[in-house]
């Protein structure tokens, strides 16, 4: 579904990411782990067209997307949780969903909303309250609801767990394969929490320093001693 | 065991009031104070004999500095007896919290009174003619708000569409003798595709860096318009520019062609039916603005705007065209300002660039921000107080700018995010009884 070859990316003489290669297919979680300054947030936000890759090619359902502006490859059906959440702060709720039906010309607005306070049910309560008031939990399910409410085809997740206790971290996962499971929704999850993210993901890719070191079926990669050494021991 | 005393004494003195501070504080302010009136109180300039004098008023200066020093220190105290401030974040207060929550019947009122107000009995020439000056601004405050309350550009240029406006009326009126009905519509376009000129070579800019480019974008406005004599006629501006018309009935004694108003109706001539035209005609302009401003907001394209204001990476994010909606923002902003400047033409019958300086930006400006911006009834309430104020002040003479200061410092220092800081709710969901009323 999402292929991405050979990808470098540069911020002006940095290159930040080393020539990357990874597949997505339909139906599945993907998650990509690495350190900090891996270059995670910058492959998700290199496949969102900003900042646009160097050289390389990234092709979404068998449509070349590499030199798309943003807007157009979100429109082709690639929903960002962007990290940091980016909620609209003194917009309700409600009006933060109804910015992220804006894709689909706010069809079948209602029905869309209610499939989210399926999922989240703590947003109901909050409908009409400014999503800077939000706490940090509910502002990352109301940044997951809002991408979903574009209905794409696949969803990229930039550390959803980011600054999170660990009960909603869980709560925040369950959510993300209930999406994958009811829907098939395809994932694309970065994470820092390697345990939880390989634990839910179908495969997995290690990113260190712009490059892919690894790669393998989450429960694979748990199990791998390197990854274990770097990335999960002590971490949890 | 040591922290919990500090944390008592602290408490402690949260709630006492500390004299030893109070006068320190008092006495830097008075210090403050002393500096300043020093020049501008302790020396007079006084003309006579052919040449002139310099007189000394070092007692007034005393008085100023003593009267600074003591209020200062009685603020301090009943801040201390009245408890810690109220938090001006977010708190409304019980004042503007009864206008945010009655806001829809305080407009409908203010339309009602608008409407009815040449006909009360103090509905004189002058009280018209000044409602009708706070109904330009209140006017320019709308479309101003199109581009700063809601899409959050810092744009302190407006004038140069209002400018756009006034002068392709006055042009086209002179040049190829077009009525002020044909040229409402030419002149919005025209201040709409000046908004679109500004906006392309600024679609990357924010902030403090938009605000220098759009000021200098109003000044070369105002220097074209200054200095291509051929059309402009330069500093000497456009003179008689004609009046608007009531569907072809001329608002004159004698009528050049056709009927008169007066004639039509078969009534006395009198200067008056003009000017009471003239403010019916931008209580509808206004009306129209605010109609539509209320209207977009409520639509993806003013959520776009608003969204844009708020956050613009996720903007991108969620799949929204940030430059069509940023042009968007600036041309329509700039069509309203275009209509205002229009009118201005027809009303004043004379445009000249000394009209469009950048003190009219910044006084546009100053009415969004103190009503709260994007706050539609905050934009009414500013502009009453920025034109009515110095109005009102006329019996203080010199005193006047001094007083409409210290009016705007009053405010920011009493309701820091506007008069109207209250942002309405965009989308509901159709109620079903499940407590889904908005919030207040």
């Amino acid at each position: 579904m999402l292929e991405v070859r050979d990808v470098h990316t540069h911020y002006g003489h940095i290159e930040a990411l080393k020539g990357v290669s990874l597949d997505v297919r339909r139906g599945e979680i993907v998650t990509i782990i690495g350190a900090n300054g891996a270059g995670k947030t910058t492959l998700l936000m290199t496949i969102c067209g900003d900042p646009r890759a160097s050289s390389g090619r990234i092709v979404f359902d068998g449509e070349d997307i590499t030199d798309l502006p943003t807007w157009d490859i979100v429109r082709r059906g690639i929903a960002h949780a962007p990290e940091g959440r980016r909620i609209f702060p003194r917009m309700t709720v409600l009006e933060n969903l109804r910015m992220g039906a804006t894709v689909n010309g706010e069809k079948d607005f209602e029905k869309d909303v209610e499939q989210v306070f399926a999922l989240f049910p703590r947003l109901r309560e909050r409908l009409h309250q400014r999503g800077g008031t939000l706490s940090g939990g509910e502002q990352q399910m109301l940044c997951i609801g809002r991408a979903l409410m574009a209905r794409p085809k696949l969803l990229l997740l930039d550390e959803p767990s980011l600054g999170l206790a660990p009960n909603l971290v869980q709560q925040i996962f369950r959510a993300i394969v209930e999406i994958n499971r009811t829907r098939g929704l395809t994932i694309l999850l970065v994470e820092q929490n390697a345990y939880q993210a390989l634990r839910i993901a179908h495969r997995g890719y290690v990113l260190a320093t712009g490059e892919v070191v690894l790669e393998g079926t989450g429960r694979e990669l748990l199990a791998n001693p390197e990854v274990r050494a770097a990335y999960l021991e002590g971490g949890r | 065991m040591s922290t919990r005393a500090t944390r008592a004494r602290s408490g402690l003195a949260a709630g006492r009031f500390d004299a030893a501070r109070a006068l320190r504080e008092a006495g830097l302010a008075a210090f403050v104070a002393f500096v300043l009136f020093l020049p501008l109180v302790g020396f007079e300039l006084v003309g006579g004999e052919g040449r002139l004098g310099l007189e000394y008023r070092f007692d007034w200066v005393l008085i100023g500095t003593a009267a600074v020093f003591v209020g200062h220190f009685l603020i301090s105290l009943i801040r201390a007896v009245r408890g810690p401030a109220r938090r001006a974040q977010g708190d409304a207060g019980p004042i503007a919290h009864f206008f945010t929550v009655h806001a829809t019947w305080f407009g409908v009122a203010g339309v009602v009174i608008a409407f009815v107000l040449p006909w009360t009995p103090f509905g004189n020439r002058y009280v018209v003619d000044v409602a009708t000056t706070l109904l330009i601004y209140v006017m320019l405050g709308w479309g101003l708000n199109i581009v700063v309350g809601l899409a959050g550009l810092l744009d302190l240029g407006y004038v140069a569409f209002y400018a756009v406006g006034a002068y392709s009326y006055a042009l086209f009126a002179q040049w190829f003798g077009l009525g002020f009905w044909e040229c409402l519509p030419i002149a919005g376009v025209l201040a709409a595709m000046a908004g679109i000129l500004l906006g392309f070579p600024v679609l990357r800019l924010r902030g403090d860096y938009l605000a220098i480019v759009t000021l200098g974008f109003g000044e070369i406005i105002r220097i074209i318009l200054l200095n291509w004599y051929e059309v402009t006629r330069g500093p000497n501006g456009i003179s008689g520019i004609p009046r608007p018309t009531l569907f072809g009935l001329e608002f004159a004694r004698y009528s050049s062609d056709g009927m008169t108003f007066h004639e039509f109706f078969g009534i006395q001539y009198d200067s008056h039916h003009r000017v009471v035209f003239l403010y019916y005609l931008i209580l509808l302009l206004a009306l129209i603005t605010n109609w539509f401003v209320l209207r977009i907001r409520r639509l993806p394209l003013g959520r776009a705007w608003e969204a844009l204001r708020e956050d613009e990476i996720a903007c991108r994010a969620l799949g929204i065209n940030p430059t069509n909606t940023k042009l968007t923002a600036f041309a329509l902003g700039a069509m309203f300002g275009g209509f205002a400047g229009s009118f201005f033409a027809t009303r004043q019958g004379f445009v000249s660039p000394e009209s469009f300086t950048f003190i009219e930006s910044a006084t546009i400006l100053a009415i969004v921000v103190l009503g709260g911006m994007g706050s539609q009834l905050g934009v009414v309430l500013a502009a009453a107080v920025i034109v009515l104020l110095p109005e009102f002040g006329r019996e203080f003479e010199q005193f006047r700018m001094l007083l409409f200061g210290a009016a705007m410092v009053g405010i920011m220092v009493w309701r820091p995010r506007g008069l109207m800081a209250f942002r309405e709710p965009t989308v509901l969901l159709h109620a079903r009884g499940r407590g889904e009323e908005a919030p207040r």
